[in-house]
């Protein structure tokens, strides 16, 4: 593992290769299709065994943790190269919750016995975590927080609902944003105490798992007061929606590949349908989107570890650009794989149900956009703007 | 090998030759020359042929240093030569000797190059073109016709495909050659463009003399070179610059600051996907320069060509849709030839009207969509009419 700044964006190291070998293997021993569907038609959506191997064994949840937090003190990169196998493959797990989310605002908490209490379990893979913090187009936003927090000497209790929390019907540990007496802070709730109550959603995409957290004067811990909660859920938010970003990759490579090796092996008309321009020209567009997919998402995770770029800008353009690619491949796929792509036993409608879930978790393309509109169209100049003929 | 200290070794040359040619004072070509002296024109090439024998992913460090002093795009200043010419060159030319003697002159830009490869029968299926070359001792004779030709009317020298063998199947007869183009035997005439001007002709060759030691890699093996100059041309023409926001999309950028009485939340959101587009592509460029070797660019150059061509038909169809009625008026129409010089690119109706030849040149966009397909996909081929047939017997029209 890289243990600083990995030195040239968009370059992989040898061990990051070897990373992503290690990862692979474990996704398609531990993950291949039959064990996908098997897991998303069964409790608790995933298997707990493997995903402690992927904790422990490989050591690739919390690759980013530094070292006196326990983690392996490797960067960001890291844990992208690992998200995006995970995600070729639609791993079954946590990745969402506990990789992308509640590691990633563990981390940037200050130091303290809960953080480190907590830390540890998720980046050995023996516990899992959800975050349940409303987001607005990825953004933190502390007026839409619905739980409320009260203190009774060194003890909280957290009431409130938050609707369609990822992961967290099977998760140990719920990270909670709630409003206070001096403003809102992010509270740790172990899922099994008095006052939790999940109720698991049946979600479009059965790989990905939602439930509606209701909390009763459940017991909480503060993870982060109200003079870090902000930079803290907003460090996940930008964590998270760059790894999301890399999924996505991840998942429309695999697409890619699997519709090219499709459109090459079937023949209709006494030839290939790839041969056919109306299918390869198709399959050419979807590979454009990819190499951008690839380029904003790759270069979200190196600027959020360097600080080359604005965090936030950064994120929106892997954003708005991996929602709109992996979508519009997903749907591709299904499309050139005739009606074959339409049935159930088809892996394509797997995939197209987690780009569209993937597309509206952290902020729409749209959303990104808007957001982009704002930092980039509304501060540039007209200076140097081309001369209009005037007849 | 270190890049760091490659690195390193690039911006030292490069902050030298602007220390002691200030672009802003000294005259473009000895700012140039000074440049190819430093091995900066192509820093992959070779120490003594203008470059350093560094990773070509390099260039970005010198060309950073060299243009925030104020120097020149050479590209835009002889891009048949830099793009295309150079690499061709570097790779085939028979001898150093005539490396020299080309490269430097073309980095100067004292020597401008043209690209003899369209015909009227031969476009988009360029193996099929109808030029002949016959051998006479130890020169080519050469007879046809060429179309489209960019920048003959000013150009040295030419890139020339040209047909050695008609009974050998398309691909196999061709042979490629180097051309003076103020030799006998080679007439330019211009050809206007939809936006009036003649940026391009027509070259009529009639029993031109090219010398046997200006023949570019093997008789019959043509097509392997044109190869190297093509996959050169496409990543070499592109619209978005190495900085954000910097290449055509600025131009709907900036217009939209300058005019916000026109704006509306419709267009807004397409100019930000355009935005968002050729933000995708830079960052693409970037990730295919900082992962690229020193050998020469893959097809995967296509997606720079494919994406940036649509992409600035994009950027000024906007532009026009923004300005509405303001935009259909024109500056002139008068048939004139374009200097290359800093606004060559016209006013924004000229731009706009550009555009249209991006996805033409260079490659259509159909052609480009099949070799994305074909060579990095690995998908099949089209059915073929000609396959296999010896040149003279495919129907052409
Ligand atoms: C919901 C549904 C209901 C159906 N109902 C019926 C029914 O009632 N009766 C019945 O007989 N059939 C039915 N079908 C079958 C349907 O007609 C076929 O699925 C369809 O013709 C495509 O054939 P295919 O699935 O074999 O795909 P393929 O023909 O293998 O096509 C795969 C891909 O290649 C493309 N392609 C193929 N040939 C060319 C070409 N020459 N040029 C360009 N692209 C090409 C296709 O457009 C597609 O994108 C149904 C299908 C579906 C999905
Ligand atoms: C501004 C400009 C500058 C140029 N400069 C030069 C130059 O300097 N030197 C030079 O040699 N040439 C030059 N060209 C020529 C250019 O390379 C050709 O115009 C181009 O390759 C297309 O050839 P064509 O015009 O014969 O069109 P055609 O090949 O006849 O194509 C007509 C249409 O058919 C489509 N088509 C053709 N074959 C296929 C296929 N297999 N599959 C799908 N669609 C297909 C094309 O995409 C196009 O839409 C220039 C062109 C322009 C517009």
């Amino acid at each position: 593992m890289a243990d600083q700044q990995d030195a040239r964006p968009f370059v992989f190291s040898e061990e990051q290769r070897e990373l992503r070998t290690a990862v692979r293997r474990f996704a398609a021993d531990n993950a291949d299709e039959q064990a996908v569907r098997r897991l998303m038609e069964s409790d608790p959506g995933f298997d707990t065994k493997a995903w402690a191997r992927l904790g422990s064994e490989l050591g690739v949840l919390g690759l980013s943790v530094p070292e006196e937090q326990g983690g392996v003190g490797g960067t960001l990169v890291d844990q992208a190269v690992a998200v995006e196998e995970l995600g070729a493959t639609l791993y079954p797990g946590p990745v969402f919750g506990t990789v992308a989310l509640a590691i990633p605002a563990l981390v940037a908490a200050s130091d303290g016995p809960v953080r480190s209490e907590l830390l540890g379990p998720l980046v050995e893979g023996t516990r899992t975590a959800a975050v349940a913090v409303a987001d607005r187009a990825g953004a933190f936003d502390p007026a839409a927080v619905t739980v409320q927090a009260t203190r009774a000497g060194d003890d909280w209790t957290l009431s409130g609902t938050v609707e369609r929390v990822v992961d967290a019907a099977a998760a140990d540990d719920l990270l909670v944003a709630a409003t206070g007496p001096d403003g809102v802070a992010l509270f740790a709730v172990d899922a099994t105490a008095g006052g939790v109550e999940r109720t698991p959603l049946t979600t479009l995409d059965l790989t990905r798992r939602q439930a509606t957290l209701r909390l009763a004067d459940a017991p909480a811990r503060l993870v982060a007061g109200p003079d870090e909660a902000e930079r803290v859920i907003g460090h996940a938010l930008v964590v998270g929606s760059a790894l999301l970003a890399v999924e996505q990759v991840g998942a429309s490579q695999h697409l890619l590949d699997l519709t090219v090796e499709y459109a090459k092996g079937r023949l209709q008309f006494g030839r290939p349908i790839g041969s056919f321009q109306a299918v390869k020209h198709r399959l050419a567009d979807m590979l454009v989107d990819l190499e951008h997919a690839r380029s904003a998402a790759y270069h979200a995770v190196w600027a959020l570890g360097d600080g080359s770029d604005d965090p936030a800008l950064a994120a929106s353009i892997a954003q708005a650009t991996c929602s709109e690619a992996f979508a519009r491949i997903a749907a591709d796929t299904i499309q050139l794989h005739g009606g074959i792509g339409f049935t159930w036993e088809y892996q394509a409608q797997l995939y197209y149900k987690r780009a569209i879930t993937d597309a509206a978790l952290l902020g729409s393309a749209e959303q990104h956009r808007a957001r982009i509109a704002r930092l980039v169209l509304d501060t540039a100049s007209g200076d140097g703007a081309p001369a209009v003929a005037t007849g | 090998m270190s890049t760091a200290a490659d690195s390193s070794r690039v911006a030292d040359a490069a902050r030298k030759v602007v220390q002691e040619h200030d672009p802003t004072r000294v005259p473009t070509r000895e700012f140039l020359a000074a440049c190819f002296d430093a091995g900066l024109s192509w820093v992959h090439f070779p120490e003594g042929l203008g470059g350093l024998g560094v990773s070509r992913g390099l260039q970005s460090v010198a060309d950073g240093i060299l243009q925030d002093a104020g120097g020149p795009v050479p590209f835009a200043l002889n891009p048949i030569g830099y793009g295309m010419a150079a690499p061709t060159l570097r790779e085939h030319a028979q001898t150093d000797e005539l490396k020299r003697e080309w490269l430097r002159p073309l980095a100067t830009t004292e020597n401008i190059w043209c690209q003899l490869f369209s015909e009227p029968g031969a476009g988009s299926d360029l193996a099929g073109l109808a030029t002949s070359a016959v051998r006479d001792g130890d020169e080519w004779v050469v007879n046809g016709q060429k179309v489209w030709t960019s920048l003959a009317h000013r150009a040295r020298w030419a890139l020339l495909l040209a047909r050695t063998d008609p009974d050998a199947p398309k691909h196999k007869g061709l042979t490629y050659f180097v051309v003076d183009m103020q030799g006998p035997g080679v007439e330019t005439r211009p050809l206007r463009q939809m936006t009036g001007q003649a940026e391009f002709n027509e070259v009529y060759l009639n029993d031109a003399r090219i010398p046997d030691a200006h023949r570019l890699g093997a008789v019959g093996d043509g097509w392997r070179v044109a190869m190297t100059t093509l996959m050169n041309e496409r990543s070499s023409i592109g619209a978005s610059g190495s900085r954000r926001g910097t290449g055509t999309i600025a131009d709907a950028v900036s217009l939209w600051a300058s005019r916000p009485d026109l704006h509306t939340p419709v267009l807004e959101d397409r100019l930000t996907k355009l935005w968002l587009r050729a933000e995708a592509q830079r960052l693409t460029s970037e990730r295919s320069r900082a992962t690229a070797t020193v050998g020469g660019p893959g097809p995967e150059g296509s997606v720079g060509k494919l994406v940036g061509a649509e992409l600035n038909q994009q950027v000024y169809e906007f532009c026009m849709d923004l300005l509405g009625p303001e935009g259909i008026l024109y500056d002139d129409y008068t048939m004139r030839d374009m200097e290359r010089t800093d606004d060559w690119r016209g006013p924004l109706q000229q731009r706009f009207l550009r555009s249209r030849a991006n996805t033409i040149e260079g490659g259509t966009s159909e052609v480009l969509r099949n070799i994305l397909g074909e060579r990095v996909l690995g998908l099949p081929g089209d059915l073929r009419a000609d396959a296999g047939k010896p040149w003279k017997e495919i129907p052409r029209g």
